[in-house]
């Protein structure tokens, strides 16, 4: 009952039917059961995937799998602020034999928003389902038309975390990758968590009520940080879409800076921020996401504006980083 | 997977993300040889850059200068550089032992 309350719940806000919709223990199970299984239930047709170059890497990781299983991949380019080109992407799934497309509604590290109506526009030219990852944006913009499959993560609209979302549109083919199993119409695997995805329901009905007056509130803040960074320290590049984006991430990399230090010195000072730079990485790589936009990447910053977020938390933000810019330059012998 | 992997997954291959030239060949680069070579190899970003910005006026306006690097952010990171700094990425060439040479041409 209380879970095909959440169900009903989850579904209505996010622009689906009740029995289209399944829960998956995180945002990241949703993508990979997504992909996997609309590959798998689509490998007569073909076993073509195309994806943008800066999805999140639950995305690129289940094409890996695809790839190593014999399917292939094509991964669109994006342009210097991190959008898809949506032509390139219209080519690619045009191409005969493709299974499945996948796009982000908003990239995690730079908030740029993906042309989502213009790829789901030319997937349904050419027949093929386009699965949408909407975690970034779910909750805090209406979620898009024209997907197959939508996958989004709870935490990321305030919920808790371990409970993500699987819709699947009626009628997309879609066979899971895993061994049958009963449970969430034989999408998902194993017994729901129903106190959090219940509390997941709840949270998402609070954030879509609140965006309204809490989105444009955060997107003036982020404006006012895309503008003053650059006029309070010298040599930075502020990243990503200045329009076109999330309301509550801005991201910008710092000329001469590791962003390592860059991380502890806030940290000292009081702001959780994180990095795409390399040095900040298990990998030692810079973030897929810069990379492909061709963006500095080391001294790189995102500012995630959390729930509640005060003028005053921006302005001491402001206040503290030019200062721990020039003091770990001057540590390098950069003046 | 398809992403660039250091030490050469795609053996040979060069790039040029400046947009500036269509020639990425190391005869092609205008100039012909470095004026100046900085060797960065085992250096992790920022340095690399931070010797480049700090060396780049040692060479005459218009001459090449090669940094040699293997810090994988270089690789995208440099030609930024030159983007923001209105210098000119003329191409990144693989070197046999890892890294990149990653000719800068400088403009002012």
């Amino acid at each position: 009952m209380l879970l095909e309350q959440a169900r009903a719940e989850v579904a209505e806000l996010l622009g689906a039917r009740p029995d289209e919709v399944s829960f998956t223990s995180s945002g990241t199970q949703a993508v990979h059961l997504g992909v996997l299984g609309a590959l798998r239930g689509r490998r007569r047709i073909g076993r073509h995937l195309v994806t943008g170059a800066v999805e999140h890497s639950s995305v690129l990781h289940a094409a890996e799998v695809h790839e190593h299983d014999g399917g292939t991949v094509e991964t669109v380019g994006v342009d210097r602020t991190g959008r898809v080109d949506a032509a390139a992407f219209a080519a690619a799934v045009s191409r005969p034999g493709t299974a499945l497309a996948c796009l982000q509604t908003a990239n995690h590290e730079v908030g740029t928003l993906q042309p989502v109506a213009e790829a789901a526009q030319a997937c349904l030219a050419a027949g093929v389902p386009l699965l949408v990852d909407a975690a970034q944006s779910a909750g805090r913009l209406p979620v898009p038309d024209g997907w197959s499959i939508l996958t989004a993560s709870a935490h990321k609209w305030g919920g808790p975390a371990g409970v993500g979302v699987l819709a699947i549109r009626k009628g997309t083919r879609w066979r899971s990758p895993y061994p049958q199993d009963e449970r969430e119409r034989r999408r998902v695997p194993g017994f729901e968590n129903v106190p959090a995805v219940v509390a997941a329901a709840a949270a998402l009905r609070a954030r879509v009520a609140e965006e309204a007056a809490q989105g444009p509130r955060m997107s003036a803040l982020v404006d006012r940080i895309r503008a003053e960074v650059p006029r309070l320290v010298p040599d930075v590049e502020v990243i990503g879409d200045p329009v076109r984006r999330l309301p509550h991430i801005v991201t910008f990399s710092c000329l001469y800076v590791e962003g390592e230090a860059l991380l502890t010195e806030l940290d000292r000072a009081g702001f959780a921020v994180s990095s795409g730079s390399s040095c900040t990485a298990s990998t030692l790589r810079p973030s897929h996401v810069l990379e492909a936009m061709g963006v500095l990447t080391h001294g790189n910053v995102r500012v995630s504006l959390p729930r509640g977020v005060t003028d005053g938390d921006v302005d001491r933000f402001l206040a503290v980083l030019p200062d721990v810019v020039r003091r770990i330059r001057a540590s390098l012998g950069v003046q | 997977m398809w992403r660039r992997r250091t030490g050469g997954a795609r053996g040979g291959d060069t790039r040029d993300l400046a947009g500036g030239t269509a020639d990425t060949g190391v005869g092609k680069d205008g100039a012909g040889e470095p004026a100046l070579t900085i060797d960065a190899l085992g250096r992790k970003c920022p340095i690399p850059i931070i010797m480049l910005a700090e060396r780049i006026n040692e060479v005459a306006m218009r001459d090449v200068i090669a940094v040699l690097a293997d810090d994988p952010a270089a690789f995208t990171d440099i030609p930024a550089w030159c983007r923001l700094k209105s210098h000119e990425h003329v191409a990144s060439h693989e070197l046999p032992q890892g890294g990149w040479s990653i000719h800068v041409r400088r403009n002012y």
